[in-house]
């Protein structure tokens, strides 16, 4: 129970996940859950580097009101593809495929997930989806936005729709197989004694992202059939000429749409649990509280869709339940918010960079929420709704909420992928450097919006230039802020110092198996006998 | 579950009222019931799938989970089918519509390129 | 009775037992059938909307249908269901020789369904002209339906393009289905399913009933609109 650590030098145990096997067979061909988290997380790197060049061009682009380099046609297809990529191959899959894949098995006391031949399958899918829609952005791109709405994308747009609907079609099932077998792996391969509610968070609200993989990405995916069928045969689906409904097309795309949102936030805010609670190393205040709200987000958020659609022709009666029904996901993040820094309340904090990324994260987030209750309210978002206010607000939710947890995740965990410690001053640096440059590059586009300035123009009045310039500046910080994690994480993965198997001295079933991890994970099969977050005896027996 | 091993007679009793109902389903609809020709024919439907999956599909035998999975799966049909219909039946309890759903549906200008021939309306 | 050849099963390496791997496999694939529910639910949704806006044209669409092809198809899947579900008692039961007869047996009538599908009833609507997008010149005789009823033909064309994308989806299955049931039986005969895995029967038969189950609804959503009295 002491949290004293014992000095000893730490070395690499002998054999390991990572030098058990070598060649790329035995990486491509691996149905290991730990070797495949590396396969997600080379891909979305990938991924995420070409979503971010994008919106590094898009910034330079708007410094100028007349923009600075491209064409407005250009312009359009640059942040459809941003927002497709950023959402389908970057941020949906970040946490669950890579932290997830690689911690589930792990935090529950299992040797791999249910069905390991089937994770393996997802990742194909996933590089297939994703070469798919990248062909469709090099052949010529979309421009329909990452909203695809008809009759738009259906009829009058000239790009790629078609193909690129391909490819999200396809992703959507590497995600559905993805959180069908994190479910399965939860509920039927948890170690013995290991119950419910000594589950830790993190599990719990990749449960919840998997519930909604599960019932949100097949709507998607018939909803993209039918664009292609549309497109292709022109048949009046969604469009009104011929007497089809295109609020239909809405109604399917949101359904999806807004639990998608909670995707990409949920499994950070698990990330954020695990980080407080090492980072103060102390019980999260409130565990059933937090775990339950992961389950209500994910079940609510389903009921909410139609606030995105206040504006464009849905009846006012159902908008008016739809903004009741946002204001109620208000709560369950707000238990969240509540509960960690309640955690923080009277611990011996470290500021170590994973829990410098929870402090961002808690900050952020809650600005990201609360702005969200603005386009929810039926009044204010008439004058916000399709303006910078909206870009803020969900970037605040997904990058400064999202990405900053990914990030701390990826920190907390990364001696444990690789077995590996990377330099803490860099590391607190990086953080400082995307928090500061992230609310520089976003913070101004609330003002952008509320003064009127329209999403997705090329172009747009003089008078709105300085707030540009501010968040085109602040957009290189943050991309230097990213770009020093990968430099960092690379070195040190090859001449980090050895990590040990718990250097932050954090409780929880991972932590008690060498890093990196033997293949099976645990030699015998482990017998849980406390809680997650057992830290120190008075905690552990107080909640 | 996969233990329950069923009596044969079980699952021809169920082959036999599945069929039955089939037969009356069919029937129905060759009865002026009005409204109630859809309601009938989905009150059948539902009752069929229910003895589907709980014979067919021994959910009857299995564990409260898969239950939660099922229900948990029709709720959501329920939510997204129901909370759309909402939409649909409240649109136009407002005088303005959005422009497109006061204009008629065949909009004039689309009328010369859509293919389709219209016979006028039989008053 | 089943405890003796619960040993013999091949145990996949995370697994603890073959009781945990069975629970798993099933659980599994409830859920993936719950995913089912709503790729479909799509569909169902776009069609109780266009349903409730165009009823008319629904109707006079349902009435173009010929019904005793739904009747028909609604009997083979459940005969087909029966010989599933039988085929499921006798894996667990590790009847080989009756195993492999039941899984035959689905075979054939899913085949049938798929045949007769494609070959009479979609062939009949192409030359009909009822495909909206590949041949839509509607007879006639369907206009006269349509009139009858007070409907339009692009609305007509809408209840076409539902009725398409569902049975064309549901058909997707069936053909899904055939190819489950054939690696089911190769793996029958090679011993695999009633020497070892008898729980893949189980779990083809979860899927092969969804399927009847989504047909059970398309039956009177599709060809019983508005009652066939007129």
């Amino acid at each position: 129970m002491s949290t004293v650590a014992v000095e000893v030098t730490p070395t690499l145990p002998e054999v390991h996940y990572l030098n058990a096997d070598y060649g790329w067979r035995s990486w491509l061909f691996t149905t290991d859950h730990k070797r495949i988290a590396w396969l997600y997380l080379f891909a979305i790197t990938g991924f995420f580097a070409v979503g971010g060049l994008m919106a590094t061009l898009m910034r330079l682009n708007l410094v100028e009101p007349q923009g600075a380099l491209m064409e407005p046609a250009s312009y359009n297809k640059l942040f459809t593809a941003h927002g497709l990529i950023m959402i389908f191959f970057f941020l949906a899959p970040s946490i669950p495929t890579v932290l997830g894949n690689f911690l589930i098995p792990i935090m529950i006391g299992a040797r791999d997930v249910a069905f390991p031949k089937l994770n393996l399958l997802s990742w194909y899918i996933f590089m297939l989806a994703g070469s798919v829609f990248m062909l469709a952005v090099i052949r010529g791109g979309v421009d329909t936005g990452w909203t695809l709405y008809t009759p738009l994308s259906t009829t009058y747009a000239n790009g790629h729709v078609l193909s690129a609907a391909v490819g999200i079609f396809i992703s959507g099932f590497s995600s559905i197989l993805t959180g069908l077998n994190f479910m399965v792996t939860i509920h039927k391969m948890r170690a013995p004694g290991m119950t419910w509610f000594r589950l830790p968070l993190f599990i719990w609200s990749l449960y919840a992202t998997s519930v909604i993989f599960v019932l949100a990405m097949p709507v998607i995916a018939i909803t993209l059939a039918l664009i292609a069928l549309e497109r292709v045969f022109h048949v009046g689906i969604f469009d009104p000429a011929l007497g089809g409904d295109p609020i239909l097309f809405q109604h399917l795309f949101w359904f999806f749409g807004h639990p998608e949102v909670y995707i990409l936030i949920l499994p950070s805010m698990g990330v954020i649990s695990e980080l407080v609670a090492a980072g103060c190393r102390k019980r999260v205040f409130g565990y059933s509280f937090v775990a339950f709200s992961s389950v209500a987000i994910a079940a609510i958020s389903f009921m909410v869709w139609g606030l995105h659609m206040f504006l464009t022709g849905q009846s006012v009666y159902a908008g008016f339940v739809f903004s009741a029904l946002s204001f109620a996901v208000a709560i369950p993040s707000a238990i969240k918010v509540f509960n960690w820094t309640a955690t923080m309340h009277k611990a011996s904090v470290s500021y170590d960079a994973p829990m410098l990324y929870a402090i961002g994260f808690i900050g952020l987030f809650t600005i990201g929420g609360l702005t969200g209750l603005f386009l929810a309210s039926l009044g204010t978002d008439v004058h916000l709704h399709d303006t910078y206010f909206v870009v803020a607000h969900f970037h605040y939710v997904m990058v400064g909420g999202a990405i900053m947890g990914y990030l701390g995740g990826l920190h907390l965990w990364w001696p444990k992928m690789t077995g590996k410690l990377y330099p803490e001053a860099w590391a607190r640096f990086a953080c400082l450097l995307v928090f500061a440059g992230f609310n520089l590059t976003f913070g101004p586009q609330f003002i952008l919006g509320y003064l009127g300035m329209p999403r997705r123009y090329a172009v747009y009045p003089p008078e709105f230039q300085v707030l540009n310039v501010m968040s085109s500046a602040g957009a290189s910080i943050l991309a230097v802020g990213y770009f020093i994690p990968l430099v960092y994480f690379t070195w040190s993965a090859f001449k980090g110092p050895v990590a040990g198997p718990n250097p932050w001295g954090a409780k929880g079933l991972e932590w008690t198996i060498p890093s990196p991890p033997p293949t099976n994970n645990f030699d015998v099969t482990p017998i849980v006998t406390q809680e997650a977050y057992a830290y120190g005896h008075e905690e552990a027996h107080v909640g | 579950m996969s233990e329950h091993v069923l009596p044969k007679r079980l699952y021809f009793v169920i082959f036999v009222s599945l069929v039955v109902l089939t037969a009356i389903t069919t029937g129905v609809a060759f009865i002026d019931l009005g409204p109630f020709n859809t309601v009938v024919a989905l009150v059948i439907a539902v009752f069929k799938a229910t003895l589907v999956v709980l014979f067919f599909m021994h959910l009857k035998y299995q564990t409260g989970m898969t239950r939660v999975v099922i229900v948990a799966a029709l709720l959501w049909l329920a939510v997204l089918i129901g909370i759309t219909m909402s939409d649909v039946f409240t649109r136009h309890w407002t005088e303005k519509g959005s422009s497109w759903q006061r204009s008629s549906i065949i909009s004039p200008y689309r009328q010369t390129a859509s293919a389709a021939p219209r016979l006028p309306r039989r008053a | 009775m089943a405890d003796a050849h619960v040993s013999a099963a091949p145990v996949a390496h995370q697994f603890d037992d073959f009781q945990q791997q069975t629970v798993a496999d099933t659980f599994g694939m409830w859920l993936f059938l719950a995913t089912e529910v709503l790729f479909f639910g799509g569909l169902f949704c776009g069609y109780s909307l266009y349903r409730n806006l165009y009823f008319e044209a629904f109707t006079a669409g349902s009435h173009l249908l010929k019904i005793q092809y739904g009747a028909f198809y609604t009997v083979l899947l459940i005969c087909s269901s029966l010989t599933m579900a039988l085929g499921v008692r006798a894996a667990q039961l590790r009847q080989k020789h009756a195993l492999t007869i039941y899984l035959i047996l689905t075979w054939i009538m899913g085949f049938a369904f798929v045949y007769v599908k494609l070959r009479y009833e979609w062939y009949g609507d192409y030359l009909e002209g009822l495909i909206p997008g590949v041949n839509w010149a509607p007879s006639r005789e369907s206009l006269e339906m349509v009139n009858h009823f007070h409907a339009t033909l692009p609305h007509l064309a809408l209840f076409f393009i539902f009725y398409f994308c569902m049975t064309g989806l549901h058909a997707l299955h069936m053909i899904v289905g055939l190819g489950l049931l054939t690696t089911l039986l190769i793996f029958t005969q090679q011993g695999k399913v009633t020497g070892g895995n008898y729980n893949w029967v189980e779990i083809v038969g979860l899927y092969w009933h969804f399927v009847d189950i989504v047909w059970i609804f398309l039956f009177p959503l599709l060809y019983l609109i508005g009652g066939r009295y007129v």
